[in-house]
C-alpha cells in the first residue's frame, strides 16, 4: 500500500491566497521543492493535514519573481532561502532572507546549471 | 529592561558534535531571541544524483546522514520503487521495516547518551553509549556494517537475516530491554535529572502546529501523528501506534523517545514473528520516468523524499526534506525566554542532525 497524494497546478499569483485558505484550514507547511526545468523552475509546495498531504506546483520562468509565502507560514523562510541559494529563484519578501548566506557555497547558486 | 548583549553559540559547541551557529539575543541571563545561522557543511549530494546512476546512488543517499543512513538509503529507494512502479517482495519489506527499527532504537540511544553527557552525567552517558553498541554489533552481524550498511537496492534488500539470526537478536532484545528499562528510569525518575528538563523549553500544542514541528518534538507536544501510520515498508501489517506526551518540555521530549525505544522492540518483535519467506528483491526493468513523493518517519521525525526521474538512468531531481531541517523553527521559538544555560539542554532536545540538514 502507498500513501496517495495530489498534485495541483498553481499559478504564482494565487500561491499567497492559497497558503492563507490552508492556514485557515489548519495545514502546516511541510516543505518546499524546486526542480530546474528548461525554461525555468517548477516549484512544489507541500502541506499536510493530519495524515493527509497536499501540493501545489508552480511552473515559472527564470525571470518570474515569486511572493514570500513566510509572511503567512513562518517557516517558510528556510525553503525560500534554500531555493534562493542554490537555485537562484526569484523570491521576495522573504521575512528572514539570508541574502544568499544561508548555505556556505564558493560558487552562487550551483543548482541553477 | 536588562542588559541587552548578544551570545554566539557555535559553530563548535561541546554539546553539539555537529557544527550551527545561533546567534542569541540575551537580556541578563535570559534569551530573547535566537538568530540561526547554518551552512557549514553543505555538500551538495542531491545535485550528485543529476550525473550518477539511479542505483548506484542508493549509497550516496546513505551518506547523507551517519545515523539514519539506512532510513535515507531505503526511502530513496522507496520513492524510485514508486516512479517504476515496483513492488517489492513482502520478506524484504519486512527487513527493511526490522533494519529501521533497529536504527531507531541505535539512535534514541546515542541521543539519550548525549542528553546525559550535556546535563553532566557521565556515567549515564557510558552506559547509554555501552547499550547501543549491542545494536551496532547487530548490525554488524546481519549487514557487515557498522554506520553505512548498503543492504538497500532498488526492487528489495541486498542481504537476508536466516531464522537463527533473528531468533538471536530476539534474545538480545529481551536481555538488552530489562537493562534499559533499569537506564531509562534514571532519565525519568532521578531528581536531578528533573529539575534540568522540566517544564524546560516548552512548545505548545498549538506552537507546534503553527511551527511545523515533527518527531518525538511534535508528540512531545500532545499532538498524535506519526508517518509509520501511512505503511511504507511494512507498517501496514504492524501495530504501530504514536507515543505522545502533553507538556511539551524537555522531560516529555525524553519520555517519548524513550518509549519509541521499547516501541521498536516491539515492531519488531511483531514483524520477525510475521516475516514470510521468499525472495529479498526482484528486478527493476526499465529507467525512472515520473515524480514522487515518499514520507517516512525517521527517529527525529518524518522525513519527506521527492524523486524525479526522465527516462534516463540519470535522475532529474532527488530532494529531502529532513527532519531538523523542520524543527529548527521551534528550536528557535523555544529558546525564546530560557535561561542561558538551559540552550544546550534545549538545542539537544530536537536531536538536530546538521549533516542531514544540509545535505
Amino acid at each position: 500500500m502507498r500513501e496517495e497524494y495530489k498534485i495541483i497546478e498553481l499559478q504564482p499569483e494565487r500561491l499567497v491566497d492559497t497558503a492563507m485558505r490552508l492556514k485557515r484550514d489548519l495545514y502546516r507547511l511541510v516543505q518546499i521543492c524546486a526542480v530546474r526545468i528548461e525554461s525555468g523552475y517548477e516549484l512544489t509546495y507541500s502541506f499536510a493535514k493530519e495524515y493527509e498531504f497536499l501540493n501545489y506546483r508552480l511552473v515559472i520562468n527564470e525571470d518570474v519573481v515569486v511572493t514570500s509565502i513566510s509572511g503567512v507560514f513562518e517557516t517558510a523562510f528556510l525553503y525560500e532561502n534554500e531555493m534562493k541559494d542554490l537555485f537562484g529563484v526569484n523570491i521576495d519578501l522573504i521575512n528572514l532572507d539570508y541574502k544568499g548566506n544561508l548555505y556556505r557555497i564558493e560558487k552562487p547558486t550551483p543548482y541553477k546549471e | 529592561m536588562g542588559n541587552r548583549s548578544i551570545v554566539p553559540f557555535g559553530p563548535q559547541h561541546p554539546v553539539l558534535p555537529e557544527p550551527i551557529h545561533l546567534d542569541l539575543v540575551v537580556e541578563d541571563e535570559k534569551v530573547v531571541e535566537a538568530i540561526p545561522s547554518i551552512g557549514f557543511i553543505h555538500r551538495g549530494l542531491e545535485h550528485i544524483v543529476k550525473k550518477k546512476d539511479f542505483n548506484d546512488y542508493v549509497y550516496v543517499a546513505e551518506r547523507v546522514c551517519g545515523i539514519c543512513s539506512f532510513m535515507h538509503g531505503m526511502s530513496y529507494c522507496e520513492a524510485v520503487e514508486r516512479v517504476m512502479d515496483v513492488d517489492i517482495p513482502e520478506r524484504a519489506k519486512y527487513l527493511r521495516t526490522i533494519w529501521c527499527e533497529m536504527s531507531r532504537i541505535h539512535s534514541h540511544m546515542l541521543w539519550l547518551g548525549l542528553l546525559a553527557d550535556a546535563f553532566g552525567f557521565e556515567s549515564l552517558f557510558y552506559q547509554c553509549w555501552r547499550m547501543r553498541e549491542k545494536i551496532l554489533d547487530m548490525f554488524e552481524m546481519s549487514t557487515g556494517g557498522r554506520v553505512i550498511f548498503s543492504v538497500n537496492k532498488v526492487g528489495g534488500v541486498l542481504r537476508d537475516m536466516d531464522h537463527e539470526m533473528l531468533s538471536n537478536f530476539i534474545k538480545q532484545f529481551d536481555d538488552m530491554e530489562k537493562d534499559i528499562i533499569e537506564l531509562t528510569n534514571v532519565f525519568l525518575e532521578d531528581y536531578t535529572v528533573n529539575t534540568r528538563l522540566r517544564d524546560v523549553g516548552i512548545l505548545t500544542k498549538e506552537q507546534g502546529l503553527e511551527l511545523g514541528v515533527v518527531g518525538p518534538m511534535m508528540r512531545a507536544s500532545g499532538i498524535a501523528f506519526d508517518t509509520r501510520k501511512l505503511k511504507y515498508a511494512a507498517y501496514e501489517w504492524i501495530d504501530v501506534e504514536p507515543v505522545v506526551a502533553t507538556e511539551g518540555d524537555c522531560y516529555a521530549r525524553t519520555y517519548v523517545r524513550i518509549k519509541e525505544i521499547f516501541q521498536a522492540f516491539d515492531i519488531i518483535r511483531q514483524a520477525v514473528k510475521q516475516i514470510p519467506d521468499g525472495e529479498i528483491a526482484i528486478k527493476a526493468k526499465g529507467m525512472p520516468n515520473g515524480e514522487a513523493f515518499v514520507r517516512v518517519e525517521q527517529p527525529r521525525g518524518e522525513a519527506i523524499y521527492y524523486v524525479k526521474g526522465n527516462g534516463t538512468k540519470f535522475l532529474d531531481r532527488f530532494r529531502v526534506r529532513t527532519p531538523t531541517f523542520a524543527n529548527i523553527p521551534s528550536l528557535l521559538e523555544t529558546t525564546k525566554g530560557a535561561q542561558l544555560a538551559d540552550v544546550p539542554i534545549l538545542i539537544l532536545t530536537i536531536d538536530p542532525c546538521i549533516s542531514c540538514t544540509e545535505r
